[in-house]
């Protein structure tokens, strides 16, 4: 009997605190860290959304094909990793392709991309990049390697009908280095990349 | 160059570790000692009605801490049943019983293991104020249990272990809360997002249209990792460039899961009034740590297997900001640690590589652990250790002055073998049962071969140690995976803790006996030897078999 009504009074007690924790952490704090976000780093917190001509056209974090209607690469932009999220750099469904090392399927798409990135840019295939023909982990990678974007500089140039040079001297300027000059990789920003570009016929 | 990058990273990590330990550790161990309640804190023991100087039995303990989990997933389960309901429910339906279930369980239970894809699944009512609170006060449970246990060696002829709701109230408001306020500030200057936006479809520079995902994720996402939870606020996870944009931002979230479980032995040593001994129990745990981070990295760079061959390097599912060291770094991190998180596809590791998050997380997650998690089951090795240590030289063992009977081994001993019990058989069932096995192969699995049974493995060595990650092709909302790994996380969480706190109450009451001659000392690099190998041994002996069959069948073909 005293025992049973020692579980009830736990239970209570259980029940008002996690009420309140709810409340606290669950409301008030990311209320209070929400204001923050919006005071201090608007742009940042809203989703560092890219403008063009006062329209918004992506994020720069987060990747998107440069393809057209059909889903063929559009050779005057300069093209993302593959996409294992949905159709394709699918904003709602970010997403890995999680295939292994030995999965057949994996090898026969590494295969065929190494063909198509070769044959598209008019290369060696075994001067196409790993970042070029692999998924990545969220499939909304929005950055390529310095190595394939400098492999797609003539392709780009060739279809805009602009110098190679000036588009090398784009590319080599949108090379962001490593954090502190160690953390991470060295990567280029392909919306961003993309944007720069047309703003150079602009 | 590789090499020498990396080593910059890591230098730069443990130097930051390094910083930390000692004021984070005896800050801990301030509050945990501390008899001074805060004016707030003492209204809100008043709202909730318990006396905060009151210690209780570690029955008592148990019996809050089960009563506090339990209203908690009631919580959790009941505003994922009635999300149409909430507010910023984002137009999505209530979540299903079998799938609200695993993942009520999985977050009490500090795993974070997902059946679900976050962003077609629940709305910011159900993550911030159900997952996210959770994020919170489980960990602050596992830090609750560690201390509750590290008082058992502290206290002499003590019937009580501390009292449950002001140790939970503590590292729920002097400790994660101010931490996650600071750390939410530096992932939103690093890109993190944080906002009520919902989904924005916009025109994208070809013509094309994308859904831009919205959410309070900032918030989330610090107290994901320095409660070393894991759960994404996106499927990606920490992958996502939403959720960590950056090299920088990367490092600081490995900082953030590290911070506290490498502090707590320092708390550990100021508590049993002896630092040398919170500082053999670190050097356990980084000796684990950076072994395995050598190792994973190594096959990462190496990148053997037929697809990564082909690609020219171990790039599938990873991200090209992190590129091969950043991942490994993470995945080391996540794995050893009972976080979860992850920011690559596991999955798509090389076959060796992605037998390591499995050997991490087979350790017991004790290199550093979870928070709390990790130095209770550290603790628990030690244990374990003094007593192989006794039997070798014939003398009634001894750690920290306390005597280590029959009854305390036995509890031990149970402690180790929940684990191993719980992977191995939810594995096996889900082979041996012809029906399940049929739904298993057909349904679940995504990847032919061996690498499909470390589909499974990886799955129930996740659950059971509360980590969360996963082989994420596998396909786990189904009937058999919702049922089996919330038993898996339930069990895995709650029958260690039992035996925890019944060793803490046991070795409470006992007075401290005197070292002598004969006691193995527990602070020189003697027994940090014996400790690492208990460890790997314990482990090796366990596992071995069933991993011949996944990743070493597939990586030595």
């Amino acid at each position: 009997m005293s025992s049973s009504r020692n579980g009830l009074r736990t239970t209570l007690v259980a029940l008002r605190a996690m009420i309140i924790l709810t409340l606290v952490l669950g409301v008030a704090y990311p209320l209070v860290v929400t204001g923050i976000g919006a005071v201090l780093l608007p742009g940042r917190a809203g989703g560092s959304t890219v403008e063009v001509a006062g329209a918004v056209v992506g994020s720069s974090l987060i990747g998107q094909s440069f393809t057209d209607a059909t889903g063929n690469p559009l050779p005057e932009y300069f093209q993302s990793r593959p996409s294992a999220a949905g159709e394709g750099y699918d904003g709602a469904g970010s997403s890995g392709s999680n295939l292994g090392p030995e999965n057949p399927d994996l090898i026969a798409a590494i295969q065929e991309r190494r063909q198509q990135v070769a044959a598209f840019n008019d290369v060696e295939v075994d001067a196409v990049p790993p970042d070029a023909v692999t998924a990545s982990s969220s499939g909304l990678d929005p950055h390529i390697s310095p190595a394939y974007a400098r492999l797609q500089v003539a392709r780009v140039a060739a279809a805009r009908s602009l110098p190679e040079t000036t588009v090398r001297e784009l590319v080599e300027a949108s090379i962001a280095s490593r954090d502190l000059g160690f953390l991470g990789e060295e990567t280029v920003n392909v919306l961003e990349l993309n944007v720069a570009l047309d703003g150079l016929e602009g | 160059m590789p090499v020498l990058l990396a080593t910059f990273q890591a230098a730069t990590l443990v130097l930051m570790l390094a910083i930390t330990h000692r004021p984070l550790g005896a800050f801990m161990a301030h509050i945990f000692t501390s008899d001074k309640d805060m004016a707030l804190e003492r209204g809100f023991y008043r709202l909730i009605g318990v006396a905060p100087r009151t210690d209780q039995t570690w029955q008592s303990y148990l019996r809050a801490l089960l009563a506090f989990s339990v209203i908690g997933f009631l919580l959790v389960y009941g505003m994922q049943r009635l999300q149409p309901l909430l507010p910023y429910a984002l137009g999505l339906p209530a979540v299903p019983p079998g799938l609200a279930f695993n993942t009520a369980v999985s977050f009490v239970t500090n795993t974070n293991w997902q059946n679900y894809s976050p962003e077609a699944t629940l709305g910011y009512t159900t993550q911030m104020a159900g997952l996210a609170v959770q994020n919170f006060v489980s960990a602050a449970v596992g830090i609750a249990v560690a201390i509750a246990f590290v008082r058992g060696f502290a206290r002499r002829t003590s019937g009580t272990i501390g009292n449950f709701w002001v140790d939970v109230t503590r590292g729920t408001l002097r400790l994660l809360l101010p931490m996650a306020v600071l750390g939410a500030i530096v992932l939103m200057i690093a890109g993190v997002i944080q906002n009520f936006h919902g989904f924005t479809d916009i025109t994208t520079l070809t013509g094309g249209t994308q859904s831009l995902p919205g959410g309070p994720v900032a918030s989330q996402e610090v107290i994901k990792e320095l409660g070393t939870n894991g759960g994404g606020f996106f499927n990606a996870n920490s992958s996502h460039p939403f959720e960590n944009p950056t090299g920088w931002s990367n490092l600081f979230e490995i900082f953030l899961m590290l911070v506290i479980p490498f502090a707590l032995p320092y708390t550990f040593g100021r508590m049993v009034g002896d630092k040398r001994q919170g500082y053999s129990i670190l050097a356990v745990m980084a000796t684990l740590y950076l072994a395995s981070l050598v190792i994973l990295s190594a096959l990462e760079y190496a990148g053997s297997g037929t697809a990564p061959m082909l690609a020219g390097a171990a790039m599938e599912g990873k991200e090209q900001r992190f590129g091969i060291f950043a991942t490994t770094l993470f995945g080391t991190t996540s794995t050893l640690t009972s976080t979860g998180a992850v920011n690559s596809m596991h999955d798509s590791y090389t076959a060796l590589g992605g037998m390591l998050p499995m050997l991490n997380m087979m350790l017991g997650e004790v290199a550093p652990g979870g928070v709390g998690a990790g130095l209770y089951g550290m603790l628990v090795l030690a244990v374990i250790t003094v007593f192989i240590g006794g039997l070798l030289v014939g003398r009634t063992p001894e750690y920290l002055g306390k005597k280590i009977g029959p009854s305390e081994i036995k509890l031990a001993s149970l402690y180790i073998l929940v684990m191993p019990a719980l992977v191995l058989v939810g594995t096996a069932l889900s082979f041996a049962v012809p029906a399940i096995r049929t739904d298993v192969e057909t349904t679940s699995i995504l990847n032919p071969g061996n690498h499909g049974l470390s589909e499974v493995i990886y799955a129930f060595t996740s659950a059971s140690n509360n980590n969360g990650s996963a082989f994420a092709g596998l396909t786990g909302n189904t009937p058999w995976f919702n049922t089996a790994l919330g038993l898996a996380m339930l069990l895995g969480r709650f029958v260690p803790i039992l035996f925890v706190l019944a060793l803490a109450g046991a070795l409470a009451r006992q007075d401290k006996v005197p070292a002598t001659a004969g006691t193995l000392p527990t602070h020189r690099p003697l027994f940090v030897g014996l400790l690492v190998s208990v460890t790997l041994i314990v482990t090796a002996l366990t596992f071995f078999p069933i991993l011949t069959l996944g990743p070493l069948a597939e990586g030595l073909r």
